[in-house]
């Protein structure tokens, strides 16, 4: 303050310690737990499924549950056969995709690509408001707006079909392959899409040939997160899609999911510890071995196939 | 660098070019050429009149009228935020990309009036580019250069065009024996020559190129400016450059910016050594920029 002169030099002691209080540590030990909990969570449903499925399995053999033509746990001829209920499953996901897949990719080029500012505010917010429909409100849609309808269309259709319970899960996961599908778009590097311009391309040959296959690992990655939860939904097919596990192909028919059966019997006052409630497990767990695999597929695609522009 | 001799130098001092009004360009550039390639003649490819552009309310460029020769390399040099990268997408319409933007003034290549008369996707057709940064698709080296060219509605032997573009770039040799490989496999300098190719594929007359050696290293670079001054034999070559050395390298014209006005464009070893513009010679001074 006084002047330059006044100024001594002095020598930096690194020597000491920083001060760090317990605080420090306590926040450390909090958000590590915080992180744990989702983990802990996954580990202990596994653990329940794999432990109740072996009492499963020991009364009932892998081979009866994978051969087995039939699901009739609660008939007094049991069968113990996964596929009608696999099947039901399927079906309704297939059909889901169909639905989903090609709207949701669309769209999320149109959000990316064509939409200008205005409609994009419109548009986004929209899908949103799409994907917080809670699913009760969707299963009670397919059977008393979407049935009906294609009841009109089709006079033989029943209340209970895999069409209309699949077409509405596809509808709930539009957003899901939107909004995906759409950050991958947007990821892929403006300077991409101008070499397409500087060359001649139109709109549609910049897009088609260079930007949506340049988003591809995250578009096929949008599918596979979709369909997973296609997999997994459970009201709007327990709702909508019937309560007969039925070995078909035909949309047209009843059928059961793998989710609306565990629902069915967990409604019911089915005893603990019977072999109708420990089945219950077994289709849990082909479930849960079903969408883990797709997720890590999805992480799989996402990891190799990402374009390193 | 001093590629010209002082015979020449000598010359163009004896040249008169006092006038402000009419660009000398015309009465110097034979003289020059004569160091370069004597067997072109000089015709203006692309005029440049009174062009004034805009991104939003502020504007880039302020009442620019230039012309650049055929079959020439004209550098644009400037500092940063100069406008000289902006003028060059205004030459292919690039700038039509960005909303707000807006441009006032024409643009006429081989007199045809790129804004009025004609489509931005026929104007880029005939006008290529290469960008600051190398920008290859992330297909194959192969599918890289048929892409433009198929949208183009080629129609000849994929197989030669491939090869023809490649050797221009100067790049074939290195890639022939992997052309399936994907274009990120490249090494920075191979990726920006290999986006020469492409930009070749397509048959354009002129080549615009923003910065193209910015993101090379100092090897990759010569390749690159040898390649250019290959490339100047068939086609019109304008290069928007941040390195003056780079310019007096490769380029027969310059022209120098400053904040949206050209200052000076003169034959390229003139405006290296004696510039008519205070501005321009304490640009190449270094003393500012």
């Amino acid at each position: 303050m006084n002047g330059a002169s006044n100024i001594a030099s002095r020598n930096i002691d690194l020597a000491v310690k920083a001060r760090r209080g317990f605080g420090e540590r306590i926040i450390r030990f909090v958000l590590a737990g915080c992180a744990l909990v989702s983990v802990l969570v996954t580990v202990a449903i596994a653990a329940t499924l794999i432990y109740e499925s072996v009492g499963f399995f020991r009364d009932v053999s892998v081979l009866r549950f994978l051969t087995e033509s039939q699901w009739t746990p609660q008939f007094v001829d049991k069968q113990f056969g996964i596929w009608p209920l696999l099947s039901g499953t399927l079906l309704v996901t297939l059909i889901a995709a169909l639905v989903a897949m090609p709207i949701g990719l669309f769209s999320a080029i149109y959000i990316a690509e064509y939409a200008g500012d205005r409609i994009r505010r419109v548009l986004k917010p929209g899908l949103e408001v799409l994907a917080g429909v809670p699913t009760v409100v969707y299963g009670w849609f397919a059977l008393t707006f979407v049935t009906p309808v294609l009841q009109s269309i089709f006079p033989s259709l029943g209340v209970y079909n895999a069409l209309s319970a699949g077409l509405v899960v596809g509808i709930m996961i539009i957003p899901m392959v939107a909004s995906i599908s759409e950050d991958a778009i947007r990821a892929v590097p403006r300077a991409l899409a101008e070499g397409g311009y500087a060359l001649g391309g139109t709109k549609i040959e910049v897009v088609s040939t260079i930007v949506v296959p340049g988003a591809l690992s995250g578009i096929v990655a949008s599918f596979i997160l979709a369909l997973s939860r296609a997999i997994g939904e459970t009201m709007i097919v327990t709702l909508a899609a019937g309560a007969t596990p039925n070995l078909t192909i035909n949309p047209a028919e009843s059928i059961q999911t793998m989710t609306a059966f565990i629902v069915q019997v967990s409604l019911g006052d089915t005893p603990h510890g019977t072999i109708v409630y420990k089945s219950i497990f077994a289709v849990g767990l082909t479930l849960f071995l079903i969408t883990l695999g797709m997720n890590l597929l999805a992480n799989v695609i996402i990891r190799r196939y990402k374009e390193s522009y | 660098m001093s590629t010209e001799s002082p015979e020449v130098n000598e010359v163009i001092e004896q040249t008169p070019h006092a006038g402000d009004g009419a660009p000398p360009t015309d009465q110097l550039a034979p003289t020059l050429m004569s160091a370069t390639d004597a067997a072109n003649t000089t015709r203006t490819k692309i005029e440049i009149e009174n062009l004034n552009f805009w991104y939003g309310r502020k504007q880039a460029l302020t009442d620019i009228s230039l012309a650049i020769q055929e079959r020439r390399v004209t550098a644009f040099i400037g500092p940063s935020g100069c406008g000289k990268s902006t003028l060059l997408r205004c030459l292919n319409r690039m700038n039509d990309l960005i909303p707000g933007a807006r441009l006032e003034g024409t643009v006429r290549v081989d007199g045809h009036d790129i804004y009025n008369a004609s489509d931005a996707v026929v104007v880029r057709r005939h006008i290529g580019m290469v960008f600051q940064k190398p920008n290859p698709f992330p297909k194959s080296i192969y599918q890289n250069i048929v892409w433009g060219a198929k949208i183009n509605g080629f129609s000849g032997q994929p197989d030669e065009l491939v090869e023809r573009c490649l050797r221009q770039a100067a790049l074939w040799d290195e890639v022939k024996d992997r052309l399936g490989d994907n274009a990120y496999n490249l090494s920075g300098g191979q990726q920006q020559r290999l986006c020469i190719a492409r930009a070749l594929a397509v048959e354009p007359e002129i080549l615009l190129m923003d910065e193209p050696a910015s993101a090379l290293d100092p090897i990759a670079t010569t390749k690159l400016e040898e390649t250019i001054l290959d490339l100047r034999e068939r086609y019109t070559v304008v290069i928007v450059t941040h390195n003056m050395h780079q310019a007096r390298r490769v380029s027969d014209e310059t022209a120098f910016f400053y904040i949206g006005q050209l200052i000076e464009k003169t034959p390229t070893e003139q405006l290296f050594t004696r510039p008519r513009e205070q501005r321009t010679e304490d640009y190449i001074m270094g003393r500012f920029g």
